[in-house]
């Protein structure tokens, strides 16, 4: 026997049209036998969905693993520019709308439909208070020209953010002293006085300074973001407790954007498929029979979640 | 037919005999290269021809008649477990044994002896520099015979690779960092150098030479070009470089335009910037177009030129100040 | 051979008398004519017109991407500038290479033999996710307008590998160029992921998965790559226009980043992916062998799970493409003994073919040509992997023309002669037309002669130390150029006459039989052309997908197979009579609706005693 000798089932005079499941079930695809049968291959699916979108994020992570092993003092200068507090309330946000997503998974299951729809709209409301969040934080960023590449154009140093000087205040004023020492410096040279008045400045902070702050500061490249190909790879600056400025200083916010930006926009993406389950869920077509899209959605959100649960510790906690 | 008479400057001077297959082995390296290849490729025309030949074979003697004819093939079992393994472990075997040799020329390639010579090579778009032990520059590699030669390789803007078909050798120079490579000549002559590595429209024309001196030539060749550098009347010595610098890549000297505007009638030339102010073409323009070419450009030209900061002693750079001046 | 209206195909009952009308209309209305217009093409949900629509695409830009190939090697006919300047060269090698990576060979056979076949091979209506499906073919057209979009502004000229940090300082349109193949990426991973979940979840009863067509298997395994592999290329390409958009630092030294880390995330997805382009291959010369041979595939275990070791063994060797960037001889060491392994599964399946057409009755229809053609172009393009893979023997082969070779003799060799093999073998099936069997031959034997004249001597050409991506050369190497273009143009000509007869074809009558070759697997018992819905029901599989040649005979008038008759029954496969004409019966399209019935059916809580969650089916 070959499988072209076959002997199909279900052969039925009677059936000319659509068999009875299919008929009570209108949201079941013609070529699935049973609901379950499609639910099963849905869910299938955005798992396997799932996983691609971890390795699209995995390339990220990577990244941001080889840049923080080769140039930490990046990491350790750059995340004092980011509020803690706010990248910890929108993961409190962002768990309570994983909660109200799985709860609305429930509710499609039981049938409940008031209370379906008060959790895809509660987790609608939570993405759009994540997403505003990352508004107020983005548009500190850019007025503060933290931004990437070309574009950054510090206005503060990093001593001069509050919540730095609140941490550190005996390092904000040796940072003060330094750039002090660093301008005095500047001036003498420009007037030609240099060696004398720079000495007499110098004796003065020396005991407070430490010595490789000093050396630093008499090579001022290494305080200024230049173009020199032959001294990359060594980095210049220790992590002085973030002190001061790197190098390449701005790849940490090239890394920030980056990250929380593709980050966003699948956050967008979400709201725009709970908006697509809401009108659903108001033309009535979830229920105990069928539930398949709000449970693939909720998974969906699921994993922008963890992401962002991955992303808070990576750049708002270095320490 | 320019781009010829470039190629043609730096061919090798010596024929570039082969074998059917490879170009004529100059180097140690080469040497155990060619075993290997030679082993592979036999390997390979045996399997290619024992393929060919088992499925012609197959193939005439099992053709069916016709499709009427409706015949049955006959019944042979449909997998066969030991044989399976039998044709696996074999080539795993072989193939195992090849990865081995070559591992094994992978590390010599890649572990310089100690004291070899040092030659730094600095690539660009589109000519290779060579950088002697005493700070001299030209832009073919040079060396002595049957002494090991190790090159510290890297680039001033894209990825390039120095490639040395006759050493069977070949380096990335990547731009931020340094890689090396080494190689040991076994017979005086010149062969040739070529990039391997796509980096824009000049990449087929960044063609170079090693010049491998018998012995006593190489440090002949090196104090020679001292004096000349020294002792050269700075037009020449400037002609000089405009060869070795790779000037003459993108600029030409009769006018025509390349990559940059030509030299001929340069010097106190007026020349439209790219933001619209017009300069007089003077020493202190030169100066600074070698040193930060990128900041002031002719209008029309596209910002391309590497820098030559560092490169360059005072006297070379006058010199070259001077030799354009020679070019009305 | 002209048919007569009324000849029934039905495998089932072998007879080529008049048909119950049901089943006769089912044959002329067809997945081709269901639906007419426009509008029912772009928005089809049916996996058929899919895959034709991928045919037409994909072989519209194989003709663009050959016809810059052809230009390409007319203008390397002499040394020196023949017909261009080194930029345009620059680009046209760059497009040639995208199209045809991109656009033809990683969609190809999934795409386009995939979408087709691999439903009625699981006796399935439709893939898991018709809608899916489709996304992924406008997905596929608009990854093509975005590189249309790069040749029109000012195509890149990076080459299709987008190097940084010349990608990220060139000013050609290079954003358009990987934005059009990230979007093409997500084509890719829809495809795949679509076929996994139709593989696990649409196999219909009796079919487990030893059972399975070895195409299917080499889908499931090329889908696993896809699915994995993709995202990263994602992310990769992106991160390069954020690099040229924003200057992010992360390629570009002089901006604090790394060009060799460019190269790793690269060469993570492309290795795969050459991998995404062959193993479908394989599984269109599983098929055609034991066909054409008569005989069960020798070996169907190894074959099917060669593929999964090929698959997963190719995420591990992207070094291999790097052995002279710099990168360390530790990684070198690794990546070099992983690429050997994976020689071996490949040749388990080049012996296991051979050892199917031993004692074997052999056929030598177009598709089996293209199946012995195969073999040789793919085993010299194979062995040449083995010398790129030894670590010393790479330092003087890589980026040179021994490279070009090697991937254009398994790209070219390999994947385009098997999809030929496969269109050529499924063409009657989509069709419903046969095409002229001589012709087909002749034009076999041109593209074979083509392509080892325009490959073979740039062999030579790469050993002898001639790089690639050169504009320009050095004349000791002008004569095996010229060999190799005139070889070009000479596969040219034998694609065009390939073209030209099958599209000729498509004039005459359906004349197609179901199962014109004999073979075993699910989807020559449907008419040719099938009907729109595939199956009615799932029908129940006891057989493997190579057991039966000898229950199949050929009736010359039909020319196609049809069951042997048993003893005493005429025709028929020994289902009784009053059970045959309830099968004949059941023919009939899903979705005709009692009057009355409210197709929205709206929900209730009362439900029907159907499927409760967390009941079994």
């Amino acid at each position: 026997m070959s499988q072209t000798i076959v002997t199909p089932i279900g052969a039925n005079a009677e059936s000319e049209h659509l068999d009875a499941i299919h008929q009570e079930n209108p949201h079941l695809a013609h070529h699935y036998d049973t609901p379950r049968h499609q639910y099963e291959a849905g869910k299938l699916g955005i798992w396997i969905f799932l996983v691609t979108e971890i390795l699209f994020f995995a390339g990220l992570f990577c990244a941001y693993t080889i840049y923080r092993t080769e140039r930490p003092e990046v990491f350790n200068w750059g995340h004092q520019f980011l509020d803690w507090r706010l990248g910890g309330l929108n993961t409190i946000i962002l768990l309570t709308s994983s909660l109200t997503a799985a709860w609305a998974v429930r509710c499609a299951q039981i049938g409940y439909r008031r209370a379906l729809i008060v959790n895809i709209v509660a987790t609608i409301a939570l993405a759009f208070g994540f997403l505003g969040i990352k508004y107020v934080e983005y548009s500190h960023k850019f007025h503060e020209g933290l931004l990437p590449g070309h574009h950054f154009a510090p206005s503060e140093e990093a001593w001069e953010i509050e919540s730095f000087r609140a941490k550190h205040p005996h390092a904000a004023d040796l940072a003060e002293a330094l750039e002090a020492y660093q301008a005095s410096r500047e001036k003498a040279e420009k007037s030609g006085k240099a060696h004398h008045d720079a000495k007499a400045v110098e004796g003065q902070i020396a005991p407070v300074v430490p010595s490789r702050l000093r050396e630093l500061l008499r090579n001022p490249e290494a305080t200024q973001p230049l173009v020199d190909i032959g001294a990359i790879r060594n980095p210049e600056v220790e992590p002085q407790e973030g002190l001061l400025r790197p190098k390449y200083a701005h790849v940490f916010f090239s890394i920030y954007f980056f990250m929380t930006g593709l980050h966003g926009i699948h956050v967008i993406a979400g709201i725009i498929v709970w908006i697509w389950l809401l009108r659903r869920t108001i033309a009535g077509h979830f229920g105990p029979k069928f539930f398949g899209p709000i449970d693939f959605g909720a998974l969906y959100w699921h994993l922008v979640d963890l992401i962002w649960i991955f992303l808070f510790p990576l750049l708002y906690l270095v320490s | 037919m320019i781009t010829y008479l470039l190629l043609a400057d730096a061919l090798p001077k010596s024929p570039q005999s082969s074998t059917f297959w490879l170009p004529k082995a100059g180097s140690l390296s080469a040497g155990q290269f060619d075993w290997l290849y030679d082993f592979l490729a036999i390997l390979s025309i045996v399997s290619v021809v024992g393929v060919a030949v088992a499925m012609l074979y197959l193939v005439v003697k099992y053709r069916a008649r016709s499709r009427v004819a409706n015949e049955i093939a006959d019944k042979t079992p449909d997998h066969n477990t030991t044989l399976e393994l039998t044709w696996s472990i074999i080539p795993l075997f072989i193939v195992m044994a090849i990865f081995v040799w070559g591992f094994k020329g992978y590390l010599d390639l890649r572990t310089p002896p100690k004291d070899a010579l040092e030659v730094n090579v600095t690539g660009q778009k589109w000519n290779w520099s060579f950088t002697y032990s005493n700070g001299m520059s030209d832009n073919a590699l040079h060396v002595p015979v049957n002494t090991p030669v190790r090159l510290l390789l890297t680039s001033v803007d894209v990825i390039h690779s120095l490639y040395i078909p006759a050493f069977r050798i070949k380096m990335d120079a990547v731009p931020g960092r340094y890689t090396e490579m080494w190689f040991q000549s076994t017979e005086a002559g010149e062969y040739s150098i070529f990039c391997a590595e796509y980096c824009g429209a000049g990449h087929s024309r960044m063609l170079s030479r090693v010049v491998v001196h018998e012995p006593g030539g190489y440090e002949n060749w090196l104090s020679e070009q001292q004096k000349k550098m020294n002792s050269l009347p700075l037009p020449e010595l400037g002609a000089q470089l405009y060869q070795k610098q790779g000037c003459k890549t993108c600029h030409s000297i009769d006018g025509s335009r390349l990559v940059g505007p030509s030299w001929k009638g340069l010097f106190g030339r007026k020349e439209t910037m790219s933001d619209g102010t017009v300069i007089d073409v003077d020493a202190n323009y030169i100066r600074e177009s070698i040193a930060e070419p990128q900041k002031r450009i002719v209008m029309g030209f596209a910002p391309a030129m590497p820098t030559y900061q560092g490169k360059l002693t005072d006297r070379e750079l006058t010199a070259l100040i001077e030799y354009i001046k020679t070019l009305k | 051979m002209t048919s007569t209206t009324t000849v029934m195909n039905s495998p089932l009952t072998g007879k080529s008398s008049a048909s119950p009308p049901s089943f006769d209309g089912a044959r002329s209305d067809s997945y081709l004519t269901h639906d007419r217009g426009l509008a029912s093409w772009i928005f089809t949900l049916d996996h058929k017109r899919i895959g034709i629509m991928y045919l037409i695409g994909v072989m519209t830009a194989f003709l663009v991407g050959g016809v810059f190939a052809l230009l390409i090697r007319t203008e390397l006919f002499f040394p020196g500038r023949t017909l261009m300047d080194a930029q345009t060269y620059n680009q046209l090698f760059t497009l040639h290479g995208a199209i045809m990576v991109f656009l033809v060979i990683i969609p190809g056979i999934p795409a386009i033999l995939g979408n087709f076949v691999l439903p009625m091979q699981l006796g399935a209506k439709d893939v898991a996710f018709p809608r899916l499906n489709l996304a992924s073919f406008h997905l596929w057209v608009l990854g093509a307008l975005f590189l249309v979009l790069s040749m029109v502004l000012s195509a890149a000229d990076t080459g299709w590998t987008f190097y940084t940090p010349y990608s990220t300082t060139t000013s050609t349109a290079v954003i358009p160029a990987t934005f059009g193949a990230f979007i093409l990426g997500f084509s890719s991973i829809f495809t795949g992921l679509n076929f996994i979940v139709s593989i696990h979840k649409l196999r219909p009863p009796g079919m487990g998965w030893y059972r399975m067509p070895l195409f299917l298997w080499s889908l499931y395994a090329t889908a696993i790559i896809q699915v994995l592999a993709t995202p990263v290329l994602g992310i990769t390409l992106l991160l390069l226009i954020a690099e040229r958009l924003f200057q992010i630092g992360i390629f570009d030294p002089a901006l604090g980043g790394d060009p060799v880390l460019y190269e790793h995330f690269f060469w993570f997805y492309s290795h795969p992916a050459v991998y995404i382009m062959i193993v479908p291959a394989f599984g269109v010369i599983s098929e055609i062998i034991p066909a054409f041979s008569r005989k069960r595939i020798f070996g169907y275990k190894f074959i099917a799970l060669s593929s999964l070791a090929i698959a997963v063994l190719g995420f591990f060797v992207w070094g291999h493409h790097m052995f002279t960037s710099g990168q360390s001889v530790l990684a070198g060491t690794l990546f070099s003994a992983l690429t050997f392994l994976i020689a071996i599964p490949t040749a388990i399946k080049v012996f296991n073919w051979i050892a199917t057409m031993y004692k074997g009755r052999i056929h030598l229809d177009t598709p089996m040509l293209y199946a012995l053609a195969f073999l040789w172009v793919f085993t010299i393009g194979g062995l040449t992997g083995i010398f790129l893979g030894t670590m010393s023997i790479d330092v003087h082969l890589h980026d040179t023309y021994f490279v070009v070779a090697h991937f254009h003799y398994v790209m070219m060799g390999g994947s385009i002669t098997a999809f030929l093999g496969g269109l050529h073998y499924w063409w009657p099936k989509m069709f419903g037309r046969t095409y002229d069997e001589k012709l087909a031959r002749i034009a076999t034997g041109v593209v074979f002669v083509g392509l080892n004249l325009t490959f073979f001597p740039q062999f030579i050409l790469g050993a002898r130390g001639m790089p690639r991506r050169y504009y320009d050369y050095l004349p000791e190497f002008t004569h095996l150029h010229q060999l190799s273009s005139v070889g070009a143009f000479i596969l040219g000509a034998g694609f065009v006459m390939t073209a030209v007869y099958l599209i000729a074809s498509l004039r005459r009558p359906i004349n197609a039989a179901a199962n014109p070759w004999g073979a075993s697997t699910l989807e020559w018992t449907l008419p040719s052309p099938p009907p729109y819905y595939n199956f009615h029901e799932a029908p129940v599989v006891t057989a493997g997908p190579y057991d039966g040649y000898e229950d199949l005979i050929y009736v010359e008038n039909l020319q196609g197979y049809v069951p042997r008759p048993k003893d005493g029954a005429e025709g028929g496969s020994g289902v009784p009579p009053e059970k045959r004409a309830e099968i004949a019966n059941t023919s009939k399209p899903p979705g005709v609706r009692e009057p009355g019935v409210n197709a929205d059916g709206d929900q209730s809580d009362s439900a029907t005693e159907t499927q409760k969650p967390g009941e079994e089916a």
